[in-house]
């Protein structure tokens, strides 16, 4: 393979928790922590792994996102991907898009292989990845929790809901990650020093000739419905008289 | 105006979540015809068919679909596209997987995971590992839909079948090729539709300590197994029992946490549950937030009590 590209997207961190607007306008992230969104940290790993095997030569990040969104793309570079792409909006551009604006870059660069995360874990879609490559017209192999590079094809095991299944795709391809397929690097220092040394572009949606308007129309953002408090039982014993009167054992 | 769903199955046997995933799109107000495509599939078509809300099955019964492989079922469903106002799949792995590429070769921008149909084009979902819920509405002329199972019943059987009408596999090149599985056992009822779950954490501390102390208890309950995912991590269980924000949403009736802390992604998969009881040695557990039942203590000791006392 000559050139890997893994698209990131920037989101709120894991770790943090969203609050819902008063207004119900949507998610408030002003002073919020955002990241590297997990499952692109992974794919990004995964694409520095198949380099580092000698699989591949260059590995080439792209983000669609805000300004803000060039700490993600150096986080990326600072993991050892060798140049990156923004795609500069603040609006919010939804997969459909998002994969248009990828094929677009897939034209210009081309990419042997795409690597993306399964899943954004703001939106939760879990679309962009099968809309890029339904538009390449390219294969798929969704969900990976293992990736083998072997005489030209690539050997993917997805995780699927009755266990494992393997595919085998001739390149280029498209890939998305699950939780499994490994555990990302951290970056030390020199190599963050470095990554602040390395090319970015930054280009605007229009560049591109893509409408990115939006297709569905959020009408409201709320709270989930919560559940009552519970309670504490001291023994098993009253635990199973609790559920037996409840009539669920 | 007619919906199409595409239903979820192993070639032999139609899963719980089509049904479920039917009852969703009967609120709709449209005759739903339901696509099985399979290979040697008619049994599926046969009960697809018995489904209470199915109004015909389409069968298309190929080679190509022997292992659900998402280009050629994005190829089928969009020659088939046509006149459907909506087409539909429950989201299980396989319709999050060949779903997308429906919608990017129709452009359309699919809503997924929905948990409530508020009108023919206004959708609830969740986001943020269900932290909010999005109502939204989609602008495109068709809609895209991926159900979320668990929120939704699953649907009654009819004694009369409705017709099911045969179609064939489009022709194309399919560039990727299956070659194999690992399937887990079937033997505990299935996890994304049992009335009782037990689920296993990071506590069980080994795949033998999770068999030997969720095993019997799942026995006695007739339940399917979970796990979070640090347990799957650590190969204490299979991957597809993980729960959660990237692993499986299940709402049974009766769901215990067995040493799992209740981080967002695991609630995520599970809060919708019924009843909702936990068991941790650390009274500050998350887990306990959302419990209906908590038992503080650990479960080592507490879950033989519990077998006992369920005698
Ligand atoms: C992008 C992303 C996606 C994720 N998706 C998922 C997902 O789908 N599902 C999921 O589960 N997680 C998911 N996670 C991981 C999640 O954040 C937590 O790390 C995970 O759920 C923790 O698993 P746990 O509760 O088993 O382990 P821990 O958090 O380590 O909790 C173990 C618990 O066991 C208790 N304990 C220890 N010993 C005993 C004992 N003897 N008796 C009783 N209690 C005991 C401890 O008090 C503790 O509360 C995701 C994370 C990320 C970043």
């Amino acid at each position: 393979m000559k050139k890997i590209l893994v698209p990131v997207k920037m989101v709120l961190d894991a770790n943090a928790r969203p609050r819902v607007r008063a207004d119900e306008t949507g998610i408030d992230l002003s002073g919020m922590r955002m990241s590297i969104n997990p499952f692109c940290e992974i794919a990004v790993e995964e694409a520095l792994r198949l380099k580092e095997a000698g699989q591949a030569e260059e590995v080439v990040i792209v983000s669609i996102g805000p300004a803000k969104a060039q700490d993600t793309l150096r986080q990326a570079l600072a993991m050892g991907a060798d140049r990156a792409l923004l795609i500069q909006t603040d609006e919010t551009v939804e997969p459909l898009a998002v994969a248009k604006l990828l094929h677009a870059v897939v034209m210009d660069e081309p990419p042997d292989l795409v690597i993306l995360g399964k899943q954004a874990i703001d939106d939760d879609c879990n679309q962009t990845g099968q809309m890029l490559a339904a538009l390449l017209g390219w294969p798929q192999a969704t969900f990976a929790s293992a990736i083998r590079a072997e005489e030209g094809r690539l050997l993917v095991t997805r995780e699927i809901d009755a266990g494992l299944q393997t595919l085998s795709l001739p390149l280029p391809a498209i890939v998305t990650t699950d939780l499994r397929l490994n555990e990302p690097r951290h970056c030390a220092l020199p190599n963050i020093m470095k990554a602040r040394k390395k090319p970015l572009t930054i280009r605007m949606p229009a560049d591109y000739g893509v409408d990115v308007r939006r297709r569905l129309k959020v009408l409201a953002v709320r709270p989930p419905s919560g559940r009552k408090p519970g309670i504490k039982v001291a023994t098993a014993s009253e635990l199973v008289g609790d559920l037996r009167a409840a009539g669920l054992v | 105006m007619t919906i199409l769903l595409i239903a979820d199955h192993d070639n032999r046997v139609l899963s719980d979540a089509t049904g479920r995933a039917l009852t969703a799109l009967c609120a709709m107000d449209d005759a739903v015809h339901i696509l099985v495509a399979g290979h040697r599939a008619g049994p599926v078509a046969e009960s697809a068919a018995r489904l209470c809300g199915a109004g015909r099955i389409i069968l298309a019964d190929d080679a190509a679909f022997a292992h659900g492989l998402a280009e050629p079922l994005a190829a089928l469903v969009v020659s088939l596209a046509g006149d459907y106002r909506a087409i539909a799949a429950p989201a299980t792995s396989g319709g999050k997987d060949v779903l997308p590429r429906v919608a990017a070769l129709l452009d359309v921008m699919q809503v997924s995971d929905v948990v409530r149909i508020v009108s023919p084009d206004t959708f609830e979902r969740p986001i943020y590992a269900g932290n909010a819920v999005a109502v939204v509405q989609s602008t495109d002329e068709k809609k895209l839909l991926t159900i979320r199972t668990s929120a939704f019943a699953a649907a009654g059987t009819i004694d009369a079948a409705v017709p099911i009408e045969e179609v064939r596999a489009p022709h194309g090149v399919w560039l990727a090729r299956f070659e194999g599985e690992t399937l887990s056992s079937r033997d505990r009822p299935d996890l994304a539709s049992a009335r009782v779950v037990v689920s296993g954490g990071r506590a069980l501390g080994s795949a033998e300590k999770f068999q030997d102390v969720l095993g019997p208890l799942a026995e006695r309950l007739h339940a399917a197994i979970g796990a979070s995912r640090a347990a799957v991590d650590a190969g204490y269980a299979p991957n597809d029992l993980q729960v959660g924000q990237t692993g499986k949403v299940v709402a049974p009736d009766l769901y215990i946490a067995l040493g799992i802390s209740g981080a967002i992604q695991h609630l995520a998969g599970m809060k919708d549950s019924k009843i909702i009881v936990a068991i941790n040695k650390d009274e500050d557990a998350p887990i306990f937030q959302v419990a209906d039942y908590g038992i503080v203590g650990d479960l080592f000791e507490i879950v033989p009590e519990l077998e006992k006392a369920l005698g």
